[in-house]
């Protein structure tokens, strides 16, 4: 841990970021709602893309019987993840189906008609943990088809992996839950502290690190409490990091550096510095998939905001329409005027009720007007709050000038690359100008610049090889025409010289010939 | 199903908005105000009335010209603080075109000819305040004393005075400490001859002096922009930069030479430095935007000020130090922006360090 003069007047870590803001946490709608497990819904929606990374490959087609637990999905390539039948029930179709993701567009889909029994297929393997490898473990993440549940669905087995390629010495858990309204990690703290902890260290087992951090913003003291229950777990002892309640404390490389003092370079991993980062929920179902041999069926949802009637933590099946889980909720009042996937910072709108949640879903939010931002920006003052609020040490405003002038590379320049989307200048301009919204259309044009740039070259690559092939070709042909010229050649001065010696004895020869 | 949106995230927001922060900028403004307006009487009253209105009037009519819509940005309060500064600046028995015209200078040159509301460069009330005091001495430098209200001019002597053009009479007229003082000075008399004392400065600290409309009583001001930092409004760097600069330089002086230099108290007190402080300097647009570069700032103008003030022409000089800093503002801002987080301040990624 690094020295400083900030840490010893601050033990707390009250202005830890730089930057960052408070937003209303608007938790107690759910605080205390405990986790209730939701009935089988009638119809089960698992897109193959549920995670960063390749598209699953479906391994089962219409009309197939299937069983809780069965893979139904197979990861496609290194950065992919396995998509499991979370209940019993029929195949009633592959094909595509509006997913839940910010663009709305459809992905390959299978649909599930449970069949209302529940029964389990075969489970994974059982493995002892004790005394089982690195490798094993890391694997089994991949056969449960674990993803990161903080939000970003980035495969786990592949993080899990990371010791092989840097030498790691902490496990961070994010259990900083710093959006608002959410309280799904909170509860699950709560109420599986122990299987959660036990994650944590199986998940540490396969990184090869010798600490445990925990994570958790101050807002949670009940979590707190109940973790600090059980410290010890597989031989580790695990710390608590209380966190001051702010958001974006619960981004990656953010907590990283409250928690251990190390700021993650830009463009690098935290694991670069030994540090590896994961989600509260992800080390909870790595407990169910290590310990019960269980892959990743179930999650806990935040369903929440004064638009639901009755707002509750639900443990929902993978796949489950928003809409069942809504109705489950006592339905909408009527009064919202947002549906939302995940947090208020950073989630997405809901277009189609219809659409499942997915393993990265933390939460569905139903908004009421006075619980949502306006919408009808005005012209920049240059008040700075933005720069205030920014925890990268942005400048947004000017980063915005620069995008809406159509100078990306200007942007770039002042470090639109090193914006992570937390939302926080929005959040804070009293303008109401939507900058992070801003930002992301930059960084998709440039992403496409990039793409198109890249086609261009690999053209004229292919192009030029092509060029360089046909002029080998054409080369090696005027080559052999050239010998086959000069073998003609010698062959005619061959005759020629033998005519040449035919004449010089004539008569000779042919006689002989003759004879 | 609720209606599609093109909102995109964050949905929620920290409710602080551009009118609220205009509204409590008056608000913090309004004790100080209120005091100028309270001694000066009647035609100060008239006198501020038609600033703002004026200022309200070419808002809406610069938003019309320029095809934005009318209602929405001019119910922001920006067009209305602008004109509620310029009246600040001004002497409290200036006749009513004066104010009009300080008020169509700020608004139209100071703000509306750069692109409106976040686009100028120039700060608007001084820009109005630098230029009516050039082209117009006479009128800029003509002051009262102040008064209590039975004293004053009635309301119908008032309408004169503002709207009549009856000149000021010379028996309630005065000059302010700054002016007497430098006169003075230049007439070559040492400051104890003068006779500055501590009375002189509690006077000009809570007010009871001639001066511009808003800008007599620093206390008022001083506790106005406590409350506007308080409120996270401004950032109190600024402003400590502003004062500070000033009396420090303001101290090293008076300690050099006694008789030349006035101590830094007077400085603080008297005049335009406190409202320049926490009123002017602040202000967003023409700021610069992180805490070294306001520092920097605050000091520059501060420096100015002392530099204007002991040598210069003129014996207030808060409106040239406050324009010659806007210009530097761009500058500031290129060299003090934050560092990028995992980035050193040059740009490059942090090394990887050993461990």
């Amino acid at each position: 841990m690094s020295f400083s003069l900030a840490h010893l007047m601050n033990p707390t870590g009250l202005f830890a970021l730089n930057g960052g803001i408070h937003p209303q946490g608007r938790k107690f709608l759910t605080a205390d709602a405990a986790i209730e497990a939701m009935p089988l819904p009638s119809l089960i929606r698992l897109p193959l893309r549920q995670h960063i990374g390749a598209q699953a490959e479906p391994l089962v087609k219409r009309g197939d019987e299937v069983l809780k637990g069965q893979m139904i999905a197979r990861a496609r390539g290194s950065v992919s993840a396995h998509v499991h039948a979370p209940t019993s029930g029929r195949v009633i179709a592959v094909g595509y189906f509006a997913a839940p993701h910010p663009s709305g567009l459809p992905v390959p889909t299978v649909t599930i008609r449970p069949d209302g029994k529940d029964r389990w297929g075969p489970r994974l393997p059982r493995i002892h943990i004790e005394d089982a490898s690195a490798d094993e473990i890391a694997t089994r993440a991949a056969e449960a088809g674990i993803v990161g549940m903080g939000g970003a669905g980035f495969p786990a087995a592949v993080k899990l992996h990371l010791g092989r390629k840097y030498d790691l010495d902490t496990l961070i858990i994010n259990g900083a839950e710093c959006e608002p309204y959410l309280t799904c990690d909170d509860r699950l703290m709560r109420e599986h502290a122990e299987e959660v902890v036990d994650g944590a260290a199986i998940m540490a087992k396969a990184l090869g690190v010798q600490r445990i951090i925990f994570g958790i913003e101050s807002n949670k003291p009940e979590a707190i409490a109940a973790i600090s229950r059980f410290r010890h777990a597989l031989g580790y002892t695990i710390s608590i990091k209380v966190l001051p309640t702010q958001y974006p404390m619960g981004s990656g490389n953010h907590l990283v550096k409250i928690i251990t003092g190390r700021e993650t370079p830009a463009r690098a991993l935290s694991a670069e510095l030994g540090i590896v980062v994961h989600n509260t929920a992800t080390a909870h179902a790595m407990h169910l998939a290590a310990r019960y041999g269980e892959p990743s069926l179930s999650r806990v949802v935040t369903v929440s905001g004064r638009g639901v009637k009755t707002p509750r933590n639900l443990r929902v099946l993978v796949g489950t329409p928003v809409t069942e889980i809504i109705d489950h909720c006592g339905g909408l009042t009527g009064t919202e005027e947002q549906l939302l996937l995940g947090g208020p910072m950073m989630g997405f709108p809901i277009r189609s009720l219809r659409i499942p949640a997915i393993k990265s879903t933390s939460g569905i939010l139903a908004l009421t007007k006075a619980e949502l931002r306006k919408s009808q920006a005005m012209p920049c003052i240059r008040c700075g709050s933005c720069v205030q609020a920014c925890p990268s040490g942005l400048t947004p405003f000017e980063m915005n000038a620069r995008i809406q002038a159509d100078n990306l590379e200007g942007a770039v320049e002042i470090g639109l690359m090193d914006c992570i989307a937390c939302g926080c200048c929005t959040f804070m301009c009293p303008s109401n100008i939507p900058l992070v919204q801003g930002f992301s259309y930059a960084k998709g044009r440039l992403a496409e610049k990039q793409s198109q740039e890249h086609q261009r070259e690999e053209t004229k690559r292919l192009a030029a090889a092509r060029t360089a092939r046909e002029e080998a070709i054409a080369a090696a042909k005027r080559e052999a025409m050239a010998k086959r010229k000069a073998q003609m050649a010698e062959k005619k001065r061959r005759e020629a010289e033998a005519k040449a010696a035919e004449g010089a004895a004539p008569g000779a020869a042919p006689e002989g010939a003759v004879k | 199903m609720t209606t599609q949106s093109a909102m995109a995230a964050p949905y929620t927001h920290s409710m602080f908005n551009v009118s609220r922060t205009m509204i409590a900028v008056m608000t913090c403004l309004f004790p100080a105000t209120a005091h100028g307006l309270y001694h000066f009487g009647w035609p100060a009253v008239m006198l501020f009335a038609v600033t703002v209105l004026s200022a309200i009037l070419c808002e809406a009519l610069c938003l019309i010209l320029s095809g934005r819509p009318v209602l929405r940005f001019s119910m922001d309060g920006s067009a209305t603080l602008t004109g509620w500064l310029v009246a600040m600046t001004l002497p409290p028995w200036a006749p009513w075109w004066i104010g009009a015209l300080g008020a169509v200078i700020a608004i139209v040159l100071g703000k509306h000819v750069f692109g409106g509301l976040g686009q100028n460069l120039f700060n608007p009330a001084m820009v109005a305040r630098a230029v009516l005091l050039v082209a117009l001495p006479v009128q800029m430098t003509t002051w009262v004393a102040p008064m209590a209200p039975a004293d004053g001019p009635g309301f119908i002597e008032a309408l004169a005075i503002t709207f009549g053009g009856l000149p000021t009479p010379d028996a309630i007229s005065g000059a302010t400490v700054l002016s007497d003082v430098q006169s003075q000075l230049d007439a070559g008399r040492s400051l104890s001859e003068i006779g500055l004392s501590f009375a002189t400065a509690e006077a000009q600290f809570f007010g009871a002096v001639p001066g511009s409309l808003g800008e007599t009583s620093a206390f008022l001001l001083l506790l106005g922009g406590l409350a506007l930092a308080l409120l996270r409004i401004i950032r109190i760097i600024l402003p400590v930069a502003v004062l500070g600069s000033l009396a420090a330089l303001a101290g090293i002086a008076h300690l050099v030479n006694p008789e030349e230099f006035v101590p830094p108290v007077f400085h603080l007190a008297t005049g335009s430095a406190m409202f320049c402080a926490f009123f002017i300097a602040t202000d967003y647009v023409t700021a610069p935007m992180t805490a070294l570069g306001k520092a920097i700032y605050g000091c520059g103008i501060g420096s100015l000020i002392f530099i204007i003030r002991t040598w210069g022409a003129f014996p207030e000089g808060v409106a040239f130090a406050v324009l010659l800093m806007n210009a530097c503002v761009p500058l500031i801002d290129t060299y003090t922006r934050p560092r990028i987080f995992g980035r050193t301040r040059k740009g490059a990624p942090l090394p990887l360090e050993d461990r």
